[in-house]
């Protein structure tokens, strides 16, 4: 009996303590929010940021995005021909990409590579006392050091997912006319007329603009909220991947039922 | 009037939880004299810096820094009473991505309008009265310790601050880094009309500079005075504490069962 209560509670802490953790990232959410005319004010800060985590993971999106695209280009030919509609490969390479692939894992491999240096560069500050110095130094440490990484990934995220789908499409086409010998015009008619813009290149990006808030919020949190310690740190940079990766994948689902409905 | 006392730290407690870490402290620290804090390792004394500075709030009482009750006041009132303050911390908490010129100029950046070849002559002075004009080029992270600890001085003072709180700044030094620090603190604390803090378990360099020392021990004040009435203390642990004994009020060993009963019972 004892046992099954100690499980029980053990379980009621982790949901407390998940639920706690909700609420201050939240928290910082918003004070980073109210913070946000400060931070604007030293805005060569959030350019700095904007280089390190949107133009330091061109590369990583770049050479994903057009492997992404050639899988999507051999998979889809496979699929659509035998049905006889190979010309749609383009809409279907497109699609794919715009309205989930492109935003998704664009998001993912954000966390993966900017998420974590931002948690890990946060905590290690943190362990060596640099927050605590710049707040005897009457400098908000939301201000001056969350604030501008937060813009700097909102802003990064949408133009890393649009420079995905394009770099993506660009990898589907490669294998789908040069190599397989898919029709060069039907590739782009095809892709052209079936395209819309609002409801496929708008809702990806809002979708990426909300990935963006997410994975960055997420990766703040964790690098603040670190415990000051080796293992601290180590822990919270692998919990970024983790919660960023599902809270992704969660919001996705969420916000495609949103916009179908729609 | 301006008050003798810069600080003064009334009945106050702080703790973790249920612990208290602090019972019913009483301290002051006049204008323009040096008062060490000492006692053993995890004792409290640097959150007493912490509690000046209105980064953590106490459980009970009060500290009084120039008149006003610290963690009564807003955000905006703690951020003016901060910039009156400067800190050395522990391993200098230099920001690793500034150089040392950008280091020291970084407190004057962003409270300051100055322009900027105003900030390069002041940045080179408070560079220059640690010693480390030179070093400006540097990043933070090319310094030894002593240095890096010299260049968080000299951000420390940027602003010219009414009190220099030093938490540790002998942790760790080779002697004679540890006496170029200690030189320092006494006389940027006379040159800039300062009040220095300092919270060290360093006996021989505290008894060289401070004229007031409190000893912190299980929580409260266990002994104060100058350090020539304290090299005089017959207490049983200023005693200890000064000459460095291994064993005597403080235990040498951790709170444990006896022994005999903990070999035993492996067995």
């Amino acid at each position: 009996m004892d046992s099954f209560f100690k499980i029980l509670s053990n379980i009621g802490a982790q949901i407390t303590s998940r639920i706690w953790r909700l609420g201050s990232a939240s928290r910082l959410f918003l004070l980073t929010l109210i913070y946000s005319g400060e931070s604007f004010k030293r805005i060569h800060l959030t350019i700095r940021e904007i280089y390190f985590t949107g133009v330091m993971s061109l590369i990583i999106i770049v050479v994903s995005a057009f492997f992404v695209g050639m899988v999507l280009g051999l998979q889809g030919y496979y699929t659509l021909q035998k049905y006889g509609s190979s010309e749609s490969i383009g809409v279907l390479v497109a699609l794919a990409l715009l309205r989930e692939l492109g935003p998704v894992v664009t998001a993912l491999l954000f966390a993966g590579r900017a998420g974590t240096a931002i948690t890990a560069e946060i905590g290690l500050m943190k362990a060596t006392e640099q927050l605590s110095a710049m707040e005897m130094m009457a400098v908000s440490p939301i201000a001056r050091i969350i604030g501008p990484r937060f813009w700097a990934g909102v802003i990064s995220m949408p133009i890393l997912a649009s420079i995905f789908s394009l770099v993506g499409v660009m990898g589907g086409y490669l294998v789908a006319v040069p190599i397989i010998g898919v029709d060069h015009g039907a590739f782009w008619s095809q892709m052209n007329s079936n395209i819309d813009f609002r409801f496929d290149i708008i809702n990806g990006l809002i979708k990426s603009f909300v990935f963006g808030i997410a994975c960055t919020i997420i990766a703040l949190y964790e690098g603040y909220d670190a415990p000051p310690t080796a293992e601290g740190v180590s822990r919270a940079t692998t919990r970024t991947v983790v919660t960023s990766s599902l809270t992704v994948l969660g919001l996705d689902f969420i916000l495609t039922s949103f916009m179908i409905a729609h | 009037m301006i008050k003798k006392n810069i600080v003064e730290i009334r009945n106050l407690s702080f703790g973790y939880g249920n612990r208290l870490l602090h019972k019913d402290i009483n301290m002051v620290f006049p204008r323009g004299k040096v008062t060490a804090i000492m006692g053993g390792s995890g004792c409290g004394k640097t959150t007493i810096l912490r509690l000046i500075g209105g980064q953590i709030k106490p459980k009970a009482g009060q500290v009084n820094v120039d008149g006003k009750i610290v963690h009564k006041q807003d955000r905006q009132s703690i951020y003016e009473l901060r910039r009156k303050m400067g800190m050395l911390f522990q391993h200098g908490a230099l920001f690793t991505d500034l150089s040392v010129f950008d280091n020291v100029a970084f407190p004057m950046r962003e409270h300051t309008k100055l322009p900027e070849s105003m900030i390069r002559d002041l940045v080179l002075m408070k560079l220059n009265a640690v010693g480390l004009r030179g070093a400006h080029k540097l990043m933070s992270t090319e310094l030894s310790g002593g240095m890096a600890r010299r260049v968080a001085l000299a951000r420390a003072i940027a602003l010219d601050p009414n009190i220099i709180m030093y938490d540790e700044p002998f942790a760790g030094l080779d002697p004679i880094s540890m006496a170029v620090i200690c030189d320092l603190i006494r006389t940027l604390n006379d040159a800039l009309e300062a009040t220095s803090i300092i919270v060290t378990h360093d006996v021989k360099e505290a008894f060289s500079f401070a004229d007031y020392i409190y000893f912190v021990a299980d929580g409260i004040v266990a002994v104060e005075g100058t350090p020539k009435d304290l090299s005089k203390s017959k207490l049983p642990f200023v005693h200890q504490f000064v000459h460095g004994e291994k064993d005597g009020p403080v235990p040498f060993h951790y709170n444990a069962p006896s022994y005999k009963k903990d070999i035993y019972e492996l067995v």
